[in-house]
């Protein structure tokens, strides 16, 4: 079902990310070639040339070389010192989402890959995404480690229970991709799989329009913050509510009790639902308690999304990159769901 | 006549005993503190789970054979490469050459007459063997499919197969190694022959300095970790399960903080035997010979700092990824040095392509792929993209397989008649070297371009345009196994019909060689004093040439 690569035996490549991955791929080959030749062909000129000529020859004893020695180090030293400073360069960039990017929500669970886009819409084992936009996968998973691979975008990231990790691309050319997941994850490992599917902005908008939306994380994580879990009972009120205040707080850094300082990111908001005594910020009592068992992680999701929509400066990148197509979308319930 | 029951005569013209025809009995076997004896039995007990472990590898290349999982089931397929995982790590790789080989030829080398502690090395074989049949009870009762690595949360919480009664096997069996570690490193310490300094130590005894050294320092963390996973699950503490506060990337720290290493003990060992083929069958001493040693010592103390390479994309910090990245680089350094060295011996050598030396020059190669394929792996920004793929699958066999096994083969061939007194059939070594190394190539080398093409590995089912590559890597697996299973024959023959072996057929220098074959219970006669340096091949080392030239062109004539 794949497209494939003009290069025999070689991957689609899809991402930003894929030329500079092939490029330090054919470095190294070139590299390993050019360190193989000299070897193996003094193994075989060596086996032929000194060839035993007499049984049990004594071959005049050669004493080692220091100069050889040092050379031998250190060519292979900074060789393998390029090596490290293109990979550390292309890592930099895998594992550091930027701020304007599309968000989508990744759940994993054995053996499924659920998924939500910011406007709403789910999907399962399937990722639509537009060309030519920065994506980032917030992702956590309900059981076990799973890990979201795609092999054209030349990136993976695990996917660890009790937390939040991150991935990001931007497609380069519209298709149908592999999805695996690549840390086992027990029996049906092998068919926890599916393909991301990368459109034109235009048909990407269609395919938001055709589907229905349902409540935007922010949306659903509003109606849990203020009916089905009663959270606003102490949180909104300002300062002299009994819950700390969370307006404006994401990725800003956060007093707590006992003078350490955090960054409420998604991970820490995260934590202070299900494990509010953990980290109490200064000035309030550990009186929540936690929401363990009660939240499933979609619902941890929109939780989060919505607590970052109250700090609107710090959300803002984010909303910024929502395209103006998206928005009209939302509504799409309207409509027949027709895929 | 059973000709290994006596071997020679003694220094009074006696006929003597060997350490073989020193008891027959089922007690004097069980009951010895011979070094010898305990290292045939774990030659026994190692060759039983190494084939246990090709079955189970058998079973993973036809399955992957065709994309869909048609011929085991899933839940089949997952155990099957676990238990290969196991088997073939725990049971076979780590204990393969120091506890055969080592044991064997260790005192030898340094012209001792056994370990320092031969009740504890006795200890050691009988822990093995406890560890292993825990383990084996464990795969009779259903088995584990958590893959060896055993990852948590999967492993304690949602697999419903005995991890705990095979984690304890393994637990078991790592007390085993910690024995013979303590044990080479007082031997080097202490028993070494007079004049046997330690630059004049063969480098394979360097080799099993590093690797004890790895021994006794890592595999306390993988006892501790499965302790830890103990108590977790029996008093509900939370330490790697996040549902009750753990983290499961704690318990990747810890696994790889011993196994890392452990990859080592997986290599420094064949490392060694290659030092004493390459320089041996070149009839030269070994280039640059405190490089070698040295390196050797670095690569154990740097695979205590590389753990986190096997984590880049566990969500770990990108800096801690990029420091594990560097370190990995540095790594590279000393498995360079080695290489280099190892070729620059046989230049100007007097060299001969008996069977050992064979498989020395194949690992050589297999070497060279599975050491460059481990830059790709440490340079992160690259292998975010191999990670968990059948590239990592293709390059830790080259390392392994390529390298430990291709050794262990080697090393098996070289020092056959020191350990049974017979030689083996040079005709069909040869054949079964090259079978070995067409067949490896051909099952593993496909696998580098599986990976690339992003093939996962533990998948029982992969897509379709990936088939002919898996049936490549497949039908490579048949040579290879045809190349493995040839040994068990010839070298079983061997011990019926072969050739009496001399005391030293190849006239190398090593102590081992100065003393019959097989070598007496007590080793040698008189205890040795070494004027001679290491891999010193001239008549100054005391060796008898022309004798052996005669002799040779005697047998030519008779011939």
């Amino acid at each position: 079902m794949q497209n494939t690569s003009w290069i025999p035996m070689f991957p689609e490549a899809a991402s930003t990310f894929a030329w500079q991955v092939d490029v330090l791929y054919f470095y190294l080959i070139a590299v390993s070639v050019a360190f193989s030749i000299p070897i193996v062909v003094a193994i075989f000129a060596f086996g032929i040339k000194y060839r035993e000529r007499e049984k049990f020859a004594t071959p005049e004893e050669m004493h080692g070389s220091m100069v050889l020695e040092v050379t031998w180090s250190i060519i292979p030293f900074i060789v393998s010192m390029t090596i490290f400073l293109g990979g550390a360069i292309i890592y930099f960039q895998q594992y550091t989402p930027p701020d304007d990017a599309m968000q989508i929500y990744v759940v994993g669970k054995q053996w499924m890959w659920k998924i939500q886009h910011e406007t709403g819409q789910r999907e399962i084992n399937e990722l639509h995404v537009p060309v030519g936009r920065r994506v980032k996968l917030t992702m956590t998973t309900e059981d076990v480690l799973h890990n979201f691979d795609i092999p054209a975008f030349r990136t993976k990231a695990d996917v660890v229970p009790g937390r939040y990790t991150y991935l990001w691309f931007e497609a380069t050319k519209p298709g149908k991709y592999h999805l695996y997941c690549a840390e086992y994850c027990g029996l049906n490992h092998s068919g926890m799989i599916g393909s991301v599917i990368v459109m034109e902005q235009r048909d990407f908008d269609n395919w938001l329009s055709g589907n229905v939306s349902g409540q935007t994380p922010v949306e659903a994580g509003k109606d849990l913050f203020e009916n089905k879990l009663g959270c606003a009972s102490c949180h909104s009120g300002g300062q002299a509510a009994r819950g700390a205040k969370l307006e404006g707080i994401f990725n800003t850094q956060v007093a707590l009790v006992g003078g350490e300082k955090v960054l409420a990111d998604d991970n820490y908001i995260r934590n202070s639902i299900l494990n509010p005594a953990a980290q109490v910020v200064e000035g309030y009592q550990p009186i929540m308690p936690t929401f363990k068992g009660q939240v499933t992680e979609e619902q941890l999701n929109s939780l989060v999304a919505y607590i970052k929509s109250l700090s609107p400066n710090a959300a803002a990148a984010a909303t910024a990159a929502k395209p103006a197509m998206a928005a009209p979308a939302t509504p799409a319930a309207a409509k027949p769901a027709s895929k | 006549m059973n000709s290994e029951a006596t071997t020679g005569n003694g220094a009074d013209g006696t006929p003597r005993v060997s350490y073989i025809g020193n008891g027959s009995t089922l007690r004097s076997w069980l009951l010895t503190k011979d070094h010898k004896r305990i290292a045939l039995m774990y030659l026994i007990s190692v060759s039983v789970f190494f084939m246990m472990g090709g079955l189970y590898a058998a079973a993973i290349r036809l399955e992957l054979l065709t994309p869909a999982s048609d011929l085991l089931e899933t839940a089949t397929y997952n155990k099957v490469f676990t238990q290969h995982g196991v088997l073939m790590i725990f049971f076979f790789l780590i204990p393969s050459i120091p506890a055969i080989l080592g044991n064997f030829l260790l005192p030898l080398m340094i012209g001792a007459k056994d370990l320092a502690l031969p009740r504890i090395n006795l200890l050691s074989l009988y822990i093995y063997w406890l560890g292993g049949a825990l383990t084996l009870i464990g795969l009779m009762q259903g088995g584990v499919d958590t893959g060896w690595t055993f990852y948590t949360p999967y492993s304690t919480t949602f697999s419903n197969s005995y991890v705990m009664l095979v984690g304890l096997g393994i637990f078991i069996n790592g007390f085993s190694s910690i024995l013979t570690g303590l044990n080479f490193i007082v031997t080097i310490h202490t028993m070494r022959a007079p004049g046997m300094t330690w630059f004049r130590m063969p480098l394979f005894v360097w080799a099993h300095y590093a690797t004890s050294l790895v021994m006794i320092l890592g595999t306390p963390v993988v006892a501790i970790t499965v302790l830890l996973l103990a108590i977790e699950r029996a008093a509900h503490v939370g330490i790697f399960d996040p549902a009750i506060g753990g983290d499961p990337i704690l318990f990747q720290h810890l696994f790889w903080f011993y196994s890392h290493p452990a990859v080592y003990i997986m290599i420094l060992p064949g490392m060694g035997v290659i030092s004493e083929l390459i320089s041996n069958f070149s009839r030269k001493k070994i280039f640059g010979y405190e490089f070698i040693a040295f390196s050797s010592i670095a690569i154990a103390v740097f695979g205590f700092l590389v753990w986190g390479h096997h984590m880049f994309v566990s969500g770990q910090s990108i800096y801690a990824g990029l420091v594990f990245s560097f370190l990995t680089m540095v790594v590279a350094v000393p498995s360079a040095i080695k290489m280099f060295n190892w070729t620059a011996t046989m230049f100007k050598g007097s060299i001969t392509f008996d069977t050992p030396m064979l498989y020395a020059m194949g690992f050589m190669g297999l070497f060279l792929i599975g050491g460059l394929t481990g830059l790709f792996l440490g340079s992160v920004g690259l292998t975010v993209h191999l990670t968990d793929t059948y590239f990592v699958v293709a390059h830790f066999h080259y390392v392994m397989v390529g390298g430990q096994v291709i050794a262990y083969l080697g090393g098996i061939h070289y020092w056959w008649p020191k350990m049974t007194g017979r030689m083996y059939s040079e005709f069909w070594g040869k054949i079964s070297a090259m079978l070995v190394f067409i067949g490896f190539n051909l099952t593993f080398f496909p696998q580098f371009i599986l990976g690339y093409l992003g093939m996962p590995r533990r998948y029982a089912a992969y897509p379709e345009e990936l088939q002919v590559l898996n049936i490549f890597s497949t039908a490579g697996a048949s040579v290879l196994g045809v190349g493995l299973v040839m040994p068990v024959v010839y070298l079983t023959m061997s011990l019926i019909n072969g050739k009496k072996a001399e005391d030293n057929p190849w006239m190398h220098p090593g102590l081992e060689w100065r003393t019959s074959s097989p070598p007496p219970t007590e080793n040698f006669d008189t205890p040795p004093v070494v004027t001679w340096e290491a891999y010193e091949f001239g008549e100054d080392s005391g060796l008898d040439i022309e004798g052996a030239r005669r002799r040779h062109q005697e047998s030519v004539v008779n011939a």
